[in-house]
């Protein structure tokens, strides 16, 4: 129960500089538990540090919120450089169960499955 | 229980020995589904969070739209202030191929918003209850029911909290009689896991029981 130690910050700018005032992202944002991974394309020499940055991150499969933590830039951040990533090819994405299938009772049975073997 | 001696020379000890080489997920894993640990500050999210999840868990500040802006009269200019809230989650691999992450979400009212994105695909939520202060849990609570979540409460039993029954905390948390209501020790792994399985029979149930 210590207390974690703080995590320092990753950037000194204000979030918002580093995605031009965007809030949001083009098209269907992604979910923090998106699964997101580098896809096998050369990256071009011209990609803004920031993205540089969150590729390094995304060399295995990971999720937004982990990226996010890693950066040290709030997942909102994130999602929009991991959403402009994801238009131009550069990282792949593997959706999280959507919503309309929260009532999965498969998955769910898997859930507790895998949490029981836990114990 | 194995004793925990070891991990508590941690001066030297740098990263947990989970995450030593496991930022990355195994390549087999094929999607993600989420569950929300909510509850007051203190009560113990971050620590059933690390005793379950097989990374050390990440802290990540939420940016969100300030709910209080009708308090607030500087905000009504633009209407786009924005305040942070901290979240802490960890992930944990199940059968191979699906993650599992929990994400801490603070009860208070005013977060609310924040709780909408997280809320969204979520399987469900664990509601950790401090014994020693209840009504501390009330704003979780309603937040849950405001976003027509199902959840399970856990009371978190701290060594010199009131042993209350469950019955009186049935009545002062105002639950429902299907709502599952365990104890755990968010220390302990076991415990904490037990928690989670009472949740997601609940979610079971939930989905299969015709409405």
């Amino acid at each position: 129960m210590a207390e974690r130690p703080e995590v320092p910050r990753a950037s000194a700018i204000r979030p918002y500089v580093i995605t031009r005032g965007r809030t949001e992202s083009e098209g269907e944002p992604l979910s923090w538990e998106s699964l997101v991974m580098t896809a096998e394309a050369a990256f071009p020499a011209s990609l803004q540090p920031e993205h540089l940055a969150i590729l390094k991150h995304c060399e295995g499969l990971i999720s937004v919120a982990e990226v996010a933590a890693h950066l040290g830039q709030p997942p909102s951040v994130a999602q929009v450089l991991l959403s402009d990533l994801l238009r131009w090819g550069l990282i792949v994405t593997r959706p999280p169960i959507p919503p309309a299938e929260r009532a999965d009772v498969t998955m769910l049975r898997k859930v507790l499955h895998g949490l029981e073997s836990c114990l | 229980m194995v004793s925990k001696a070891a991990s508590e020379t941690l001066a030297e000890a740098g990263p947990p020995p989970a995450a030593a080489d496991g930022k990355y997920l195994d390549s087999n894993v094929s999607g993600a589904a989420k569950i929300l640990v909510v509850g007051p500050l203190g009560v113990g999210k971050t620590t059933l969070i690390g005793t379950v999840s097989e990374i050390e868990p990440l802290s990540t500040e939420a940016s969100m739209t300030r709910a209080g802006a009708r308090v607030d009269p500087y905000a009504g200019d633009s209407g786009k202030k924005t305040t942070t809230v901290a979240l802490d989650f960890g992930r944990l691999t199940i059968d191979g191929d699906l993650v599992l992450y929990l994400f801490g979400t603070p009860g208070q009212q005013r977060f609310l918003p924040a709780w909408r994105d997280l809320a969204k695909g979520a399987l469900g939520a664990l509601a950790l209850v401090d014994s020693r202060d209840l009504a501390a849990s009330f704003d979780a609570l309603d937040n849950l029911e405001d976003l027509d979540l199902p959840f399970a409460v856990a009371v978190n039993v701290f060594p010199s909290g009131p042993r209350y029954d469950a019955d009186d905390i049935r009545t002062a948390l105002d639950l429902l009689p299907g709502t599952p209501l365990v104890t755990c020790d968010a220390r302990d792994r076991a415990s904490s896991i037990r928690a989670l399985i009472a949740l997601v029979r609940h979610l079971i149930h939930v989905a299969t029981e015709p409405s």
